[in-house]
């Protein structure tokens, strides 16, 4: 595929790093002339000097022969007139651009600019995800041994507390290695009964998250994955 | 505009601008019927505190093409002002929003329009480029 990306800021250059690295063939545009030659030196002709706002400066890039135009400058009125101009000029079939202020992510929509990604949104995305009513952290990936430890806070509506640890049907590749009570901790035994306020440290292997939000969630999820 | 009775809000970022407003005004600004909000033209509150809901023409005229581009479009899809000009420095890009229906101006065309009148006219009469082409002016 032949890939345009504008701008070479940090997400432009690592962009065009791993999409050389998948063998695509790509064309970086830089307009700030001193990034131009940093980038450079590391990607030598596929970046390519000047305003992607200007259309000869694009056609120079050869968009017309372009698949797929990924704007992500730090400016979203560019990447937004890029994209647009991308699409319907020279009927590049797919766009991408970067949204930097969530505030204008509705003018990317009023002008038809789809898809466009917003950083702070995926963070926010990230972060509902993570935290999500009942405080389930996620507070370490230990990618290399396999493993997740996430903490999570036991609301009132939730589904394990006055039941015994021992008697939890914990998904299988989880552990309950902690519980902080009013302050102070210690390791749970199959008679601790859990408590509204405790919070819990959890180890898993990578992908029983959901299993696990749903037995510590509220009470009429957590019986349903406790029956 | 103001002058001739049209009721006429200027947007800016800079709250200095106001001053250049009234420069050869006998009156202040406000006085005269103007309107004077600071803000971002991208921002959605600057621009209903202007009053583009109730505008019958729109200038986008910042010192920005893609500022201008934008919000051009903005007025003219969400809040459907019959009359918007975009000012377009960029000559390719005016000719091809032009196309698109967009009202533009480009300030370049009309100085290089200009220079060119002004260089031919200065030209001694059946005065011939180089190349012995015939004049087309």
């Amino acid at each position: 595929m032949y890939i345009i990306v504008v701008g070479a800021g940090k997400v432009g250059w690592n962009l065009a790093r791993e999409l050389l690295e998948k063998e695509h063939e790509v064309t970086v545009i830089e307009s700030n002339r001193r990034r131009y030659l940093t980038v450079e030196q590391e990607l030598e002709h596929n970046v390519s000097y000047g305003d992607a706002s200007e259309l000869w400066v694009l056609e120079r890039a050869g968009i017309q022969r372009a698949d797929m135009v990924i704007a992500v400058t730090g400016d979203d009125e560019d990447n937004m007139l890029i994209c647009q101009v991308a699409r319907e000029k020279y009927e590049v079939e797919r766009i991408i651009a970067r949204v930097n202020n969530p505030r204008n992510k509705p003018h990317f929509d009023l002008l038809g600019i789809k898809p466009s990604v917003s950083a702070t949104d995926l963070i926010l995305r990230l972060l509902e995800h993570e935290v999500p009513e009942y405080g389930l952290v996620h507070l370490l990936d230990l990618q290399e041994e396999q493993l997740e430890i996430i903490e999570m806070l036991l609301g009132k509506d939730c589904g394990v507390t006055g039941r015994r640890v021992g008697d939890l049907q914990m998904p299988e590749g989880s552990l309950l290695i902690s519980v902080l009570r009013k302050g102070k901790g210690f390791v749970p035994g199959p008679d601790t009964v859990l408590e509204v306020g405790d919070e819990v440290l959890a180890v898993l292997d990578p992908g029983h998250e959901e299993q696990l939000k749903t037995l510590f969630g509220p009470a009429d999820n957590g019986a349903g994955a406790g029956g | 505009m103001l002058r001739e009775g049209h009721e006429v809000s200027c947007l800016d970022e800079d709250p200095e601008s106001h001053a250049r407003l009234e420069v050869g005004l006998d009156k202040g600004w406000e006085d005269l019927g103007g309107q004077f909000t600071v803000g971002a033209g991208l921002e959605t509150d600057a621009l209903v505190a202007a009053g583009i809901e109730k505008a019958d023409a729109f200038i986008a005229s910042t010192d920005g093409d893609n500022t201008n581009i934008v919000i051009a479009q903005i007025a003219q899809r969400r809040y459907e002002v019959p009359t918007v000009i975009t000012r377009i420095l960029d000559p390719l890009r005016a000719e091809w929003y032009e196309r698109q229906g967009m009202h533009t101006v480009c300030p370049t065309r009309v100085a290089i329009d200009m220079l060119e009148t002004a260089v031919r006219e200065g030209l001694p009469r059946g005065a011939t480029p180089p190349d012995g082409a015939t004049e087309a002016a």
